[in-house]
């Protein structure tokens, strides 16, 4: 498995050698694929398609430096920083129909990176770029002109501009005209592709193999050469078997350890460090999983996410929601109360939550005799509402379950509220 | 005459002085500034740098391996001390702030810069007549007595000319960096100076002319230089001194500006075989910064002493394709002369063959502009370097800056190589050349196979030319004549070596190349040794008509 260097030479102020190190001839590694999971809408659902995309080849070469287009002071400044550091491009055939789907194959990609460590995933700082060919035909028929749409730097970017694409080029067509094979850029502000004022002859680079750098040998455990030290090796049976469990593994695992559905199953491997959280969480409390994925995807998630803070930097640690999770499922709280709880503690109050419940006295009322009690005070206060529900109106039902919560202060047993509610208006 | 083991031993015991050395060098560039050696000179730092070697040889303690030895380097290494300009408006002025590991591993040694030789610009030549501070001089048979030998004061002006009058927008403004004060200064003038037109005078051969007068003129007693199709050999052989090409892979490129990347090779330009295996001992070996060296463990250089070798155990090969018939009968004759000197002592000595060495020169051309087209995209006038003061567009000023800062012969290459490497020619030009390069190759690989332990050949066609006989004819026809000899070597890699044998009937001296395995430079330099000892060359007759 030998790949080799190549100098692809062109003139631009952000390229200081006058070429860029590349793999043209022979790269690294062709004929892959990855398989990926793709949300298509049908009845207001969204139900997840299993995809495949094949992967061309991936290539090692230098990054450029980056220019910036001061069109004020009409002039250009380049920055030089990431100019030679070494980068991974990876295309891809043309296996993909739509934005969305293009964008949940980036997404794969990027867990995939991120999981082995080899990309932070931080797409507008820069570290996964995507450029973007499209082109549209009728069915049966080949492939049309494509343009190329480069530099998309955010999943939505890369959804609205390909999306965008295939409707502007779809709507030339109709009206009679011609696709260009040209080069755009996507204008994150109008939501438009742009064509880039490019050089329109065509480049020839002039490749030339890099001669300072040797063949790229890759071995296996079977063709393990001689005479070399361990160092100078790059064993790739070795490298798989240290790979960590890649996210669709995490998914199955999950799916089928918890019985979450794909997409939940998604949610928790798709943000690092969440499903170890969750793992924590469950394991311990040896609970309704659904229970704590609820409590972790709607309640935790949705305030770490309006403070922009990630799971690591979560003030309610797995110990404590834990401790929730359990009095949840002892029914020892309400649902309410455990959203109230989780918002003392966002809070900065470092409690454990039984002490927090105690301490406001939230305990849940699951006697039927108090229950029982409320419920009748809710009815003696309640005439109107009652003759309403005797005389045929079932839904004020609700507004009279409604009056016996707030007499119980929030803390009566709903399930008990409902069924005691009922029986004494029907007892009347 | 001083050589490194004999100089050495002398400081060691006391018996000279490393600022005596330092000035007697010093006293000899002054005398031989005619010869436009040096671009730049760093005398005042060197005499510093005497004084430290000296408190460390009277401590007589940590004593390093070349302490207090002159040295001079070609203007295409890079050295932060000093420019490094590769003789071109381009790099003018430029420091650059890192030293070549070569360099660096002679200085730490204890070696003294003595200053940067002149060269053909970027190392495109083989007569370093193509510089902008002016050609390089043969100090054989050079008028010298006819000049006043300048005795001035510290950091002088190197006069420069240009052979052609070429209008620049440039005007010369050297030394842009502050802190060294002692760098050269180069006055630029549009115009061909006296001395290089009225009086009759040799070319010194090239790429690294400068460095090879240094040597043979005593300013140095060794110097680096660069060899990618002959650069070293053939000054060596036109200015009577040892150049020494070592194989591919065994001396890191880091610091040397390239010129053709797969063919470079720092070389060592000194007048003792000894003296280049003591300087390869100390520059030989990996570098991580540069992945074509090789990986393997170092072996010490040291040679047998002379009498310790037996010549009859080696087997001497005679390549016939040498015998072009454009080869005149004096060089014929010495050639021969030295293959008897082989036979006569008992080592075996057959014809053998190289049955594509006829296209050799032709693809080492297209190779050569192949990559020199790469290589010279770097210099655009953004980072560092001439930056020509259109400001249209990036692409005038690219255009300006590049015209501007390379002379013809570098600009011609730059076309002829691009031309080669595009789409439609590639296969027929730089792969086809590739192609033949291997044949080439093996045609040596074969030979070695067969048992042959060296080559002996000639290193250039004849003696040294005069200035105007040589530039009658294009740099481009130039060196494919006289690279003819030695560029194959560079085409396979290998290490060579020329010797200089005798004076010519016309008074200069004549070298013999002897070409050897690759990897097997410890062998090469053996028999190298024992064959210079067998001429025993004169070089007191130049330091005469010097002194």
């Amino acid at each position: 498995m030998v790949s080799k260097f190549d100098r692809k030479h062109y003139f631009y102020a952000d390229l200081p050698a006058g070429y860029q190190i590349t793999q043209h001839r022979q790269p690294i590694a062709v004929n892959g694929y990855l398989k990926y999971t793709s949300l298509q809408s049908a009845k207001g659902n969204q139900r997840p398609v299993k995809k495949m995309a094949k992967i061309l080849q991936i290539q090692l070469e230098q990054d450029s430096g980056k220019s910036l287009h001061d069109d004020e002071l009409r002039r250009s400044l380049i920055d030089l920083n990431r100019a030679g550091v070494g980068l991974m491009e990876i295309v891809t055939a043309p296996d993909f129909s739509t934005g969305t789907e293009a964008a949940a194959f980036i997404k794969e990609l990027l867990l995939i990176l991120q999981t082995i460590k080899v990309c932070d995933g931080k797409m507008s700082e820069g570290s996964l770029r995507v450029d973007a060919n499209v082109s549209v035909h009728h069915p049966g028929q080949p492939l049309g002109v494509r343009t190329e749409v480069k530099n998309l730097n955010s999943i939505t970017g890369v959804t609205k501009a390909i999306d965008f694409e295939i409707k502007r080029q779809i709507s030339e067509l109709e009206k009679g005209n011609e696709i260009f094979n040209e080069t755009k850029s996507f204008d994150y502000v109008t939501g438009k592709t742009v064509t880039m004022r490019d050089k329109e002859r065509l480049q020839d680079y002039r490749f030339m193999p890099e001669p300072n750098l040797l063949p790229l040998r890759l071995y296996t455990n079977d063709t393990l050469p001689t005479g070399l030290s361990d160092d100078q090796i790059v064993n790739v049976d070795k490298l798989r078997d240290s790979l960590p469990l890649l996210p669709a593994q995490k998914r199955q695992a999950v799916q089928d350890k918890y019985g979450l559905s794909y997409n939940q199953a998604q949610f928790l491997v798709g943000e690092e460090g969440l499903l170890e959280y969750f793992t924590d969480v469950v394991e311990e409390t040896n609970r309704d999983p659904l229970l704590t994925y609820n409590l972790l995807a709607n309640q935790v998630l949705m305030y770490l996410n309006r403070e922009d803070i990630s799971i690591h930097n979560s003030p309610v640690c797995s110990k404590r929601l834990k401790e929730l999770v359990v009095l949840l499922s002892h029914k020892t709280i309400s649902l309410n109360t455990a959203k109230k709880v989780l918002e003392v503690m966002f809070e900065g109050d470092t409690r454990l939550p039984p002490d927090i419940v105690e301490h406001h006295n939230w305990k849940q009322i699951t006697d039927p005799d108090k229950i029982e009690e409320y419920c009748l005070d809710a009815i003696t206060k309640n005439h109107k509402l009652v003759s309403l529900y005797k005389g045929g109106k079932k839904k004020v039902f609700q507004n009279l379950v409604g009056q016996v919560h707030k007499m119980a202060y929030g803390r009566a047993e709903p399930n008990l509220v409902n069924e005691i509610l009922k029986k004494k208006l029907d007892q009347m | 005459m001083q050589n490194l083991k004999e100089v050495l031993n002398q400081l060691k015991t006391n018996h000279l002085s490393a600022e005596a050395l330092c000035e007697q060098c010093i006293q000899r560039l002054r005398k031989t500034q005619d010869l436009n050696a040096y671009v730049s000179v760093s005398d005042s730092k060197a005499r510093r740098q005497a004084q430290k070697a000296q408190q460390i040889y009277n401590s007589g303690k940590n004593i390093r391996k070349l302490e207090g030895i002159p040295i001079a380097v070609k203007d295409n290494y890079s050295t932060t001390d000093i420019q490094t300009s590769c003789a071109s408006h381009m790099l003018l002025g430029y420091h650059p702030p890192y030293n070549a590991t070569v360099v660096q591993r002679l200085l730490d040694q204890g070696a003294i810069l003595m200053g940067k030789t002149n060269m053909d610009e970027f190392a495109m030549g083989s007569g370093s007549v193509n510089s902008i501070f002016g050609p390089v001089k043969n100090p054989w048979k050079y008028p010298f007595n006819k000049k006043t030998q300048n005795n001035q004061s510290s950091d002088y002006d190197v006069r420069a000319a240009s052979n052609k009058k070429t209008s620049m927008d440039y005007s010369a403004n050297p030394s842009k960096n502050d802190s060294n004060q002692e760098t050269q200064y180069v006055t630029e003038t549009d115009h061909v100076t006296e001395s290089d037109q009225s009086q009759a005078w040799y070319v010194s051969g090239g790429s690294s002319g400068g460095s090879a007068v240094a040597v043979a003129t005593a300013s140095c007693l060794v110097a680096l230089g660069s060899d990618t199709g002959g650069s070293v050999r053939n000054p060596a052989s036109y200015c009577g001194v040892v150049g020494y090409k070592p194989t591919y892979g065994l001396v890191s490129r880091h610091g040397l500006i390239p010129l053709v990347n797969s063919m470079d090779v720092p070389g060592i330009l000194s007048k003792t075989v000894d003296d280049t295996a003591a300087v390869l001992d100390v520059i030989a070996g990996h570098d991580e910064l540069d992945s074509t060296t090789v990986t393997d463990p170092r072996v010490p250089f040291n040679l047998p002493d002379v009498s310790r070798i037996d010549i009859k155990s080696f087997h001497i090969g005679i390549p016939k394709e040498y015998h072009v018939p454009t080869l005149p009968g004096e060089t014929r004759q010495t050639w021969q002369r030295a293959a008897d000197i082989f036979e006569n002592a008992g080592a075996k000595v057959s014809q053998v063959s190289l049955p594509h060495m006829q296209y050799s020169i032709v693809c080492y051309s297209v190779l050569n502009a192949c990559e020199v087209a790469s290589n010279m995209a770097c210099y655009d006038g953004i980072e560092f370097g001439h930056r020509a003061s259109t400001s249209d567009s990036t692409e005038a000023l690219y255009a300006s800056t590049r015209h501007q800062g390379f002379n013809e012969v570098v600009r011609g290459r730059i076309l002829a190589g691009n031309y080669f490497l595009l789409k439609r020619n590639y296969d027929k030009y730089f792969l086809q050349a590739q192609r033949v390069r291997r044949l080439i190759s093996q045609d040596f690989a074969n030979i070695f196979k067969e048992g042959i332990d060296v080559l002996l050949t000639p290193t250039t066609l004849s003696d040294a030319m005069s200035y105007t006989d040589y530039i009658s004819e294009d740099n481009r026809t130039r060196c494919e004549k006289e690279d003819l000899f030695t560029q194959p070597v560079n085409m396979a890699g290998l290490p060579a070596i020329n010797i200089p044998m005798e004076i010519s009937t016309s008074g200069l001296p004549v070298g013999l190349q002897l070409i050897g395995q690759s990897f097997k430079d410890k062998r090469l330099l053996t028999i190298s040794k024992w064959f210079e000892h067998q001429v025993n060359f004169p070089y007191s007759d130049l330091v005469n008509s010097i002194e």
